[in-house]
């Protein structure tokens, strides 16, 4: 479903509004156009298609992290990645 | 293997709250004099209740209405083929989110567009529009954009972006639609067709990602002018129970409120500086033809007049048919949009039309209405045989 998997921003580009998150070990890019002022390094955020929506507490994210660690072990890496992917977009593949 | 992380999460989900809450909404019930209809606006609630058999926890008297809320199920086959004539123009890349590639239009869908030769592309984000602009600066690609409010600022950041990197060769074709706009619809047009109150809309349960950026206060006319509470949920099944508990509360207090069940990310006011982006690039349009309902007025949004060269509606203004198109025959998607027929009462459910080979778009999207009865209806025959 949408804004789910919370991603931990470990680099924060201002200048082109983007963020490298880390989303259970997977790196990739997102804009960050709608946090911008607030967001720092550490922060917990959820994606949606691409962008982060916004910054949940360190608290929250962990617990999701954790029932999400327990699947995602169970595939392997491929799977992964897709999963995480697609894990921000919504039931039906994201056009929402 | 069709594995993902929302199925296997999905185990997760605690029966034994959801029982306690169905529970609670039972004995709300009995205070209840009438049955009480509650519409879904978005097809995330809906794939829930089916996937959880949500309806066969609940009471008589509270019943689900399904609503239009899937940007790829409401499309209409103009669209579509307008989607598909621009990725068959010469140096042209088509460049679009989620099921839309699967959806039949006219001619075809984005997908046989692809196997023809068009150069049709599927991304997880906007942003990869604008890095395949920049890796092919002797191509033009276009960005179909699809979806609700959800979606709307996504796209206004591309645009943002592109113009900041002095990007020309991107252009979009916009589908944007709004949800208020609909519901408005949805209440006019049902109320006309019945004079007992089993078919109206006592209620609606509000999608939480559309408010997440638009904030519940786009719904705040819906209990003020028209006597319709709402209650903005969240998407796993205990959110959606714990919203129709509110909805039902509401109703044995006598009250008629906008509330947020999700409480975690919706505000009233919602993500501000989404909303200025979006301002700055979009404005309403006239009327947007939503697929089974008819035109909608100021129920989508287009580019703003000083983007017009970036248009693609515009500047291939002469490829793009205008003429409206009829669904197929036996298919009831407009009723079932409207909330005023189920699935399995169109005719070929199931049979001539089938996910894999779907006539209308309530198949298509495996957030479609059709879609969610066809994979979980076994599910549910199991459940009340028991
Ligand atoms: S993206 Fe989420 S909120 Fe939007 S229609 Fe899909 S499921 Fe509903
Ligand atoms: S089963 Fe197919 S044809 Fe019938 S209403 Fe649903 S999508 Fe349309």
């Amino acid at each position: 479903m949408c804004l789910s998997i919370p991603s931990k921003v470990v680099k924060i580009d201002k200048e082109k509004a983007t963020a490298v998150v880390d989303t259970m070990g997977v790196q990739r890019e997102v804009g960050i156009d709608f946090i911008e002022d607030e967001v720092k390094i550490g922060d917990y955020v959820l994606i949606h298609i691409g962008f982060a929506m916004n910054i949940i507490s360190e608290e929250e994210a962990l617990a999701s992290i954790e029932t999400y660690k327990e699947i995602l072990a169970l595939m392997d890496e491929e799977e992964r990645q897709r999963a995480i992917l697609e894990g921000d977009q919504c039931e039906g593949g994201g056009s929402a | 293997m069709n594995l993902t992380l929302k199925n296997l999460y999905d185990d997760f989900r605690d029966p034994k709250t959801i029982k306690a809450l169905a529970e609670l909404i039972t004995q709300e019930a009995e205070k209840l004099d009438r049955p009480v209809n509650i519409m879904e606006v978005c097809g995330g609630h809906t794939h829930t209740i089916m996937k959880y058999g949500l309806k066969q926890l609940l009471p008589e008297k509270i019943r689900f209405i399904h609503g239009p809320g899937c940007p790829v199920c409401i499309m209409p086959k103009e669209r579509i083929d307008h989607a598909y004539i621009l990725a068959q123009q010469p140096d042209v890349i088509l460049v679009t989110l989620g099921d839309m590639i699967k959806v039949p239009g006219s001619k075809g869908s984005l997908q046989q567009a692809r196997s023809q030769g068009a150069d049709v592309r599927f991304v997880y984000s906007p942003l990869d529009a604008l890095k395949i602009a920049r890796e092919n600066p002797e191509k033009r690609v276009i960005f179909f954009a699809i979806g609700f409010e959800t979606t709307t600022p996504m796209t206004a950041a591309l645009i943002d972006r592109a113009e900041k990197l002095g990007v020309t060769n991107l252009l979009y074709h916009i589908n944007h639609v709004t949800v208020p706009e609909v519901m408005r619809e949805l209440i006019d047009s049902r109320d006309e067709h019945i004079d007992s109150y089993n078919n109206r809309i006592d209620a609606f349960i509000g999608p939480s990602h559309v408010s997440v950026i638009a904030g519940a206060k786009i719904y705040r006319e819906f209990p003020e002018r028209y006597g319709r509470p709402v209650v903005v949920s969240g998407f796993e099944p205990v959110d959606v129970m714990e919203g129709v508990l509110m909805l039902v509360r509401q109703f044995t207090q006598g009250r008629c409120e906008l509330e947020i069940q999700y409480r975690r990310s919706v505000t009233m006011e919602g993500n501000l500086s989404a909303q200025r982006q979006i301002d700055k690039f979009f404005e309403k349009r006239e009327l947007f033809k939503w697929r089974g309902l008819g035109n909608i007025p100021h129920s989508a949004l287009k580019l703003r007049e000083a983007y017009a060269h970036l248009d693609a509606e515009k500047v291939y203004g002469e490829q793009l048919p205008v003429e409206e198109i009829e669904d197929h025959k036996l298919c009831i998607c407009g009723d079932i949009l409207r909330g005023m027929a189920e699935p399995t009462e169109c005719q070929v459910f199931g049979t001539a039309c089938t996910p894999s080979k779907p006539l209308g778009s309530c198949m298509v999207s495996s957030e479609g209405a059709c879609a969610a009865y066809y994979k979980y209806g076994d599910l549910l025959q199991r459940r009340s045989d028991r």
